[in-house]
């Protein structure tokens, strides 16, 4: 086994390492407890280092951005533009269904949270520093502002930062509670007091035209979570886990019908998805002895898997290739007693209240979408509402297919299909039988 | 109506201090009201408007985007269940009926006595315990009929107030530090620092 449990032992660095040199998690997220174990030396360290000499670092690591996308950080590093003002911004608005790992990283270990956002504010020389937080986590908004305030304390966070002529504050950011702040874009517009309406991009890339149209980085939680460990230890020991361009170890939150759910880390590609979910020490397997019925590899936004798919590696690109997306690592297990229909009807009806209304694809489709997966799933639907089901997933990403064609602004749109589409394609007759029954068939 | 208390009059200024421009902190400010009143009054509405430099109706507008942000009253608990997909699939709507049922409301809907607000609500991160339900965002994991219902007797009993602070307060942790790095010297720090890297590159460059 590769990898160890993160439920109990919820620290980047313990499997990484091997050796559970990190506190237990009870007091882990005290800054003495953080001291002991070694905090702050992967910020000391990169603050005798140039800002290239950390990107360096960091493209060496090749880790991936763990937000969803799976951008290579370091180069979104080096794409920004040269401006004396640059802003950085820590994206923990975590909110796509079945996602929890950035939740426990804030609860469990603000202080590497802390350490990775000043290591990443050095390497791209950000004028200030903001870490933006889903409203809803009121215990890791607690926690991480206690962080930030014994930081400052500490000398790390503020005017010349331990000693090395570097300054930078950092500020932390309540969300109010919607799914679309998550979009970059719209984190900003959020951040600047608005709407959290995503941009157009062309032209507002943050990279380019970003918080107040300045130069801005948005990183994930736990991409920067993992900054500390790289810097002390080396980009090539961190490329050295995993394989090909999926390096390192991440954290996969597993949910839905397994014994244990909860976040496992694990080292990329090194496992298959039926390991996951299987191992006595991982998932434990399906609830109830039953078998795999469909699984997400993903977050909701991700396309459908069966269980001929159980045994791809959890690694970005194999997944990729075969059709669906690794996404926010959140892998969401449906037993065989499970309504298909149902469960996709959920997730449409998700995308259709926090659609941010900009775009008429989005907007519409997922009104109609919702409405028709519930009357399918009471009985009252009609054969050709699959069709019609299609045919509002074409216009909001024509082709369906995967990776999706775009109608809107943002992928909030595209995502709608994935749970829709997939699941009429793989469960075709299931659906036909709630229309002819007239009812759910299932038990 | 009330406004801000002067005490929290005086922290809203500082939250509008920690951002380059002062409409940044117009969500943190509408958070701060709430903790103050339960919900935003009209008159905290106006206030914030004045304190980042927007009208009334920008506040509004960009309050009524966020389900956090409650333009009318809600009660001292409110109580949301998860009902997305990894709860559902434990049981999560079964759990919703047991509470409207319990409660004696609708979801959305609040109790006569202003005790309980029920809401369903979207993913909230809590998937490794099924069904997730929270109080004015604090989580109550693993909940099932029985635990609900105790849950609620706690509430109602004043046992949990020690954990679950009134509706509208999201941190009970305050920031104790202004900022510190002054921008000026910040601003002139970065500008050096492009101008050396330039160099650098181009000097690079002349090599190659």
């Amino acid at each position: 086994m590769s990898g160890t449990p993160r439920t109990g032992a919820p620290f980047i660095v313990t499997s990484r390492t091997g050796d559970a040199t990190r506190p237990p998690m009870e007091e882990g997220h005290t800054l003495n407890a953080y001291l002991a174990s070694g905090g702050y030396q992967g910020l000391r360290k990169a603050l005798t280092m140039n800002p290239e000499e950390v990107v360096a670092e960091v493209l060496a690591s090749n880790l991936l951005g763990r937000g969803g996308a799976g951008f290579e950080a370091g180069r979104k590093w080096s794409m920004v533009r040269p401006n004396p003002v640059r802003y950085l911004v820590i994206n923990g608005d975590e909110s796509e269904p079945a996602t929890f790992k950035d939740r426990m990283l804030m609860e469990r270990d603000p202080h590497q949270l802390v350490e990775g956002t000043l290591i990443a504010a050095y390497a791209i020389g950000a004028a200030q520093a903001f870490i933006f937080i889903r409203g809803e986590f009121a215990l890791g908004m607690e926690r991480v502002i206690a962080a930030v305030n014994d930081a400052y304390r500490h000398g790390a966070i503020g005017a010349n930062i331990f000693g090395s002529g570097f300054s930078v504050d950092l500020v932390v950011h309540p969300g109010a509670g919607a799914y679309i702040c998550g979009e970059e874009t719209a984190l900003l517009e959020s951040l600047e007091g608005k709407r959290g309406y995503p941009r157009i991009k062309p032209p507002f890339f943050p990279a380019a035209i970003g918080l107040y149209g300045e130069p801005t980085v948005v990183n994930n939680v736990e991409t920067v979570s993992n900054l500390p460990w790289i810097v002390s230890n080396g980009g090539a020991a961190f490329a050295a886990l995993g394989q090909g361009r999926s390096t390192g170890t991440r954290i996969f939150a597993l949910s839905g019908h397994v014994v244990r759910p909860g976040n496992y880390e694990v080292e990329m590609s090194k496992l298959t998805f039926r390991d996951l979910i299987f191992d006595p020490e991982l998932g434990g397997g399906v609830r109830g002895g039953k078998s795999v019925k469909a699984f997400i590899p993903g977050g909701a936004s991700a396309p459908w898997f069966g269980p001929d798919q159980l045994d791809l590696p959890l690694d970005q690109d194999a997944v990729g290739k075969a059709g669906s997306m690794l996404g926010s690592g959140s892998v969401i297990v449906m037993d065989s007693d499970t309504c298909a229909v149902r469960a996709a009807w959920r997730i449409a009806r998700f995308f259709h209240r926090e659609s941010c209304g900009q775009c008429t694809p989005c907007r519409e489709g997922s009104g109609w979408i919702d409405k028709v997966m519930r009357r399918i799933e009471d009985g009252q639907g009609r054969e050709e509402d699959l069709d019609l089901l299609m045919d509002a997933c074409d216009n909001i990403a024509p082709g369906v297919s995967w990776p999706p064609a775009q109608t809107t602004i943002c992928v909030l749109g595209p995502s709608i299909p994935s749970s829709v589409a997939w699941s009429i394609r793989m469960f075709r007759d299931e659906y036909l039988l709630h229309i002819k029954e007239g009812a759910c068939p299932c038990p | 109506m009330a406004g801000l208390t002067p005490e929290n009059l005086a922290r809203a200024r500082e939250t509008v201090a920690l951002y380059p421009q002062p409409r940044s902190a117009l969500i943190p400010l509408c958070h701060q009201a709430q903790a103050q009143e339960g919900w935003l009054t009209p008159d905290a509405i106006s206030q914030i408007a004045e304190l980042v430099g927007v009208s009334a109706a920008e506040v509004r507008g960009t309050a009524s985007f966020y389900d956090m942000l409650h333009l009318e009253p809600v009660g001292k608990f409110l109580i949301g269940v998860c009902t997305n997909i990894s709860c559902m699939l434990g049981g999560a709507y079964e759990l919703l009926a047991h509470a409207e049922d319990r409660l004696g409301i609708r979801c959305g809907q609040t109790t006569a006595d202003g005790t309980f607000t029920l809401e369903e609500m979207e993913c909230l991160a809590g998937c490794d315990g099924p069904t997730c339900v929270a109080v004015n965002y604090r989580y109550f994991p693993n909940q099932d009929e029985s635990t609900f219902d105790t849950l609620v007797d706690d509430l109602a009993a004043g046992r949990l107030d020690g954990d679950v602070p009134c509706h509208g307060t999201v941190s009970r942790v305050d920031r104790t530090v202004t900022l510190m790095a002054q921008r000026d010297e910040v601003l002139a720090e970065r500008a050096a620092s492009d101008r050396a890297r330039s160099e650098r590159q181009a000097a690079k460059e002349a090599k190659g």
